[in-house]
């Protein structure tokens, strides 16, 4: 009986080398020479135009960062990164001086229309405004003109350095500060392009906001900031996604992303993350270093991370909510994917200050071939957060014998009013689950993906619909070749 | 007439001992065949080894299934592929799948196997008006429709839940696992109501069951004798009824 592809034995690891977001984009580029001091700071900054009081935080940033070492507490392992041999700062020639849209490369244009995002006026996605980050810089955004209409200011970082100083001056940092960890201070030393987002007050943002970030060329970081301000009574639905080429050589990403909600304001924050894993022998892929933090600033404001991380060689990421506001409310909803040798060390931190604040925490965790996969969360209750609540909820699932799941939670609480939940499952897709859907006609490849979509759904209905949609194809195609 | 299933000789083992010990059985189209015997006599072993279930590993013999007049050899096909030739089993224990709707399950199951006979596929719409007279056989509260597939369920539910299965994927050769182990007579009678609704002249049923009690609902045709991994005794419907009144033992020896 030809019954070996049922056996969990041979559902493993010959998973999908078809990234097919994995092209180099042929382009003319600008780049400072390779290594990291204060000169090279000085010139990326000069290259920015930046007024002084950007190029201090930097320098302060990076003589804070020479003082740090790097974490070595998640359950990641890889050769020690040189960061003298990165270079800091790339751009396509062509684009420094240009502004509008209509004017951009059409290598650019191209490269993103295989990417799956129109910028062209005519072909743009109707109902979600975009920002496109091209390896440092950002090279354009849409639908700015209907967005200024109401307020919305939504534009790369560089140019809010210029146009918008106050708010920057008043918001950067102030959720994840310089000092806050070794990928965070250097990233403030050396980041080069983001989006900025603010929404005035009782504005509901029209149209979704969404960042594409690209790396292209080698041998070189990406050192991405955001900057999400909602002001008072405030809505934003904003959308990340990213990819870059298949390379040998690893890519460092290290971003920083700050989001501030005031009263009654939210923020729904959700990424697709599909950076290059590597191949199966676990060379190349991205090291995603990124620190992601919200703020519920203001009373009843609510900020919610939701992720699907599918892509990196190795992730690093704790998007995290201060739950300051009276009332105010924190979520993240995760879906990780981890295959080959690919290792992923994700969670969440919730820290209740405020009182009645409220968090839910829902991670899947996938785990196939000789991946590792962990959770890490915190859940903090500090003494002044009376009626606090969380739910949390950590389930894993390994496919095949080789892959590893940790579930790694942190739970403080330090008033006793407070009501913590939490739940945790590991599972393993069972030969009887695969041998029911099999036997109702289901080939195998279409049963793992019931299984799995299934087990997600909780994550994926929090994702807005095309997203949502993109996200379950994007695990398929992912678990595709993972069955024997 | 040719046989829909013929099971020639068959040996299976299960964790390397043998439990099928050199099987023969038929069966025809139209026609409906009770399996009984003691516990361990491999009555269950039998249904997961025409349904395809990997730990059962066939060491000896046949098993044939009819498809377009030809005799197809189900020991070469995977499970999926044994579904979409017609071959369902209703599961003794069936399977839990959360964050799966069961309608979701069902219309994925009903258009893989119509794809795979070149039959139209169904969209959203039209799968659940068809659905819903298929509800009714098994008189089903449209509520499961949306609660994922077996989760939560009774044991009476998810019984119900694999004839509603059957009687969407309309197959030519049912095997009923213990279908009527743990149902009360209202729920048996419900079960046995939406087997025969769905009995014609082309496909066939073969119950295995413990009970004479199911066969007052359903009327078998042959009742089987499976004891030791082998068919010891074959007969028709009266056999059920001197089983229930002697058991096995006039038999064993």
């Amino acid at each position: 009986m030809s019954s070996d592809k049922l056996t969990t034995e041979g559902l493993t690891t010959q998973i999908d080398q078809g990234y097919k977001y994995g092209f180099v984009t042929e382009i003319e580029t600008e780049q400072v020479p390779r290594g990291l001091n204060e000169d090279i700071i000085r010139l990326i900054s000069s290259k920015k135009n930046e007024p002084e009081w950007m190029l201090e935080y930097r320098l302060k940033a990076y003589r804070h960062w020479l003082t740090m070492t790097e974490p070595t507490w998640a359950n990641v392992s890889y050769p020690k990164i040189d960061f003298n041999d990165i270079v800091y700062y790339s751009a396509p020639k062509k684009q420094s001086e240009k502004k509008s849209l209509d004017e951009i490369d059409p290598e650019l244009l191209k490269t993103f229309e295989r990417l799956g995002i129109p910028l062209g006026e005519q072909k743009r996605i109707s109902g979600v405004a975009m920002d496109v980050v091209f390896d440092s810089v950002s090279i354009g955004t849409t639908h700015q003109k209907d967005l200024e209409k109401v307020g919305v200011i939504f534009c790369s970082i560089s140019e809010a350095v210029h146009k918008h100083p106050e708010l920057v001056r008043k918001y950067l940092s102030s959720v994840v500060p310089v000092s806050d960890n070794y990928y965070a201070a250097l990233n403030a030393a050396v980041f080069t392009d983001g989006s900025f987002v603010y929404v005035p007050k009782g504005v509901r943002c029209p149209i979704d906001l969404s960042t594409y970030f690209r790396i292209n060329a080698s041998e070189t970081g990406q050192f991405e900031r955001t900057l999400i301000v909602a002001d008072e009574g405030s809505f934003v639905n904003y959308l990340e996604g990213c990819t870059a080429p298949q390379r040998d050589e690893n890519q460092l990403h290290a971003a920083v992303v700050e989001l501030i909600a005031l009263d009654d304001a939210e923020i729904k924050y959700s990424t697709v993350q599909n950076w290059y894993t590597g191949d199966k022998e676990g060379r190349g892929g991205i090291y995603n270093f990124v620190t992601k933090r919200g703020t519920c600033k203001g009373a009843r404001s609510k900020i919610s991370w939701t992720q699907v991380e599918s892509g990196s060689a190795i992730t690093w990421k704790y998007p995290s909510c201060i739950l300051l506001g009276e009332g105010s409310q924190g979520a993240f909803y995760s879906v990780a994917l981890t295959h080959d040798k690919m290792q992923a060390d994700t969670g969440t931190k919730m820290i209740h200050i405020g009182k009645n604040t409220r968090s839910t925490i829902i991670s899947k965790g996938i785990s196939t071939g000789e991946s590792r996969n962990t959770y890490r969360g915190q859940v903090k209750v500090m003494p002044s957060a009376v009626g606090a609540r969380n739910y949390s909820q950590c389930d894993s699932m390994l496919v095949g014998d080789k892959s590893n799941a940790t579930t790694v939670p942190y739970i403080e609480v330090k008033n006793d009013t407070a009501v913590l939940e939490h739940e945790a499952t590991t599972s393993r897709i069972s030969e009887d689950q695969l041998f029911y859907l099999k036997s109702r006609g289901l080939d195998t490849e279409s049963s793992i993906s019931m299984l799995v979509n299934g087990f997600c759904k909780d994550v994926f209905k929090q994702l807005p619909l095309e997203f949502s949609v993109e996200a379950v194809k994007l695990i398929e195609m992912k678990l595709e070749n993972s069955v024997g | 007439m040719a046989n829909l299933l013929e099971i020639t000789n068959l040996h299976a083992n299960v964790d390397g001992k043998p439990v099928l010990k050199g099987l023969n059985l038929k069966v025809e189209p139209g026609s409906v065949h009770a399996i009984m015997g003691p516990n361990g006599a491999g009555k269950s072993t039998l249904s997961k080894v025409i349904a395809g279930h990997p730990a059962y590993e066939v060491t000896e013999g046949s098993m044939k299934f009819e498809v377009n007049f030809k005799m197809k050899d189900l020991l070469e096909m995977e499970p999926d592929e044994r579904a979409r030739d017609g071959v369902f089993m209703a599961f003794q224990y069936p399977v839990e799948v959360p964050g799966v709707s069961n309608e979701t399950f069902l219309r994925t199951s009903f258009n893989s196997i119509s794809k795979a006979q070149g039959a139209e596929e169904m969209n959203e719409e039209q799968f659940r008006k068809f659905l819903q007279k298929k509800m009714e056989l098994v008189s089903m509260d449209p509520k499961f429709l949306d609660r994922a597939v077996n989760t939560g369920f009774s044991g009476g539910e998810k019984k119900r839940n694999e004839i509603l299965q059957m009687a969407v994927l309309s197959p030519r050769l049912a095997i009923l696992d213990e279908t009527d182990s743990g149902l009360d007579i209202d729920a048996l009678r419900i079960v046995a109501d939406g087997v025969n609704k769905l009995k014609s002249p082309d496909n066939a049923v073969v119950l295995i069951t413990h009970y004479q009690r199911l066969l007052d609902y359903i009327v078998p045709d042959f009742v089987h004798v499976l004891a030791d991994g082998k068919i010891i005794e074959t007969g028709d419907k009266s056999l059920a009824l001197k089983l229930e009144e002697k058991g096995y033992d006039w038999l064993l020896q």
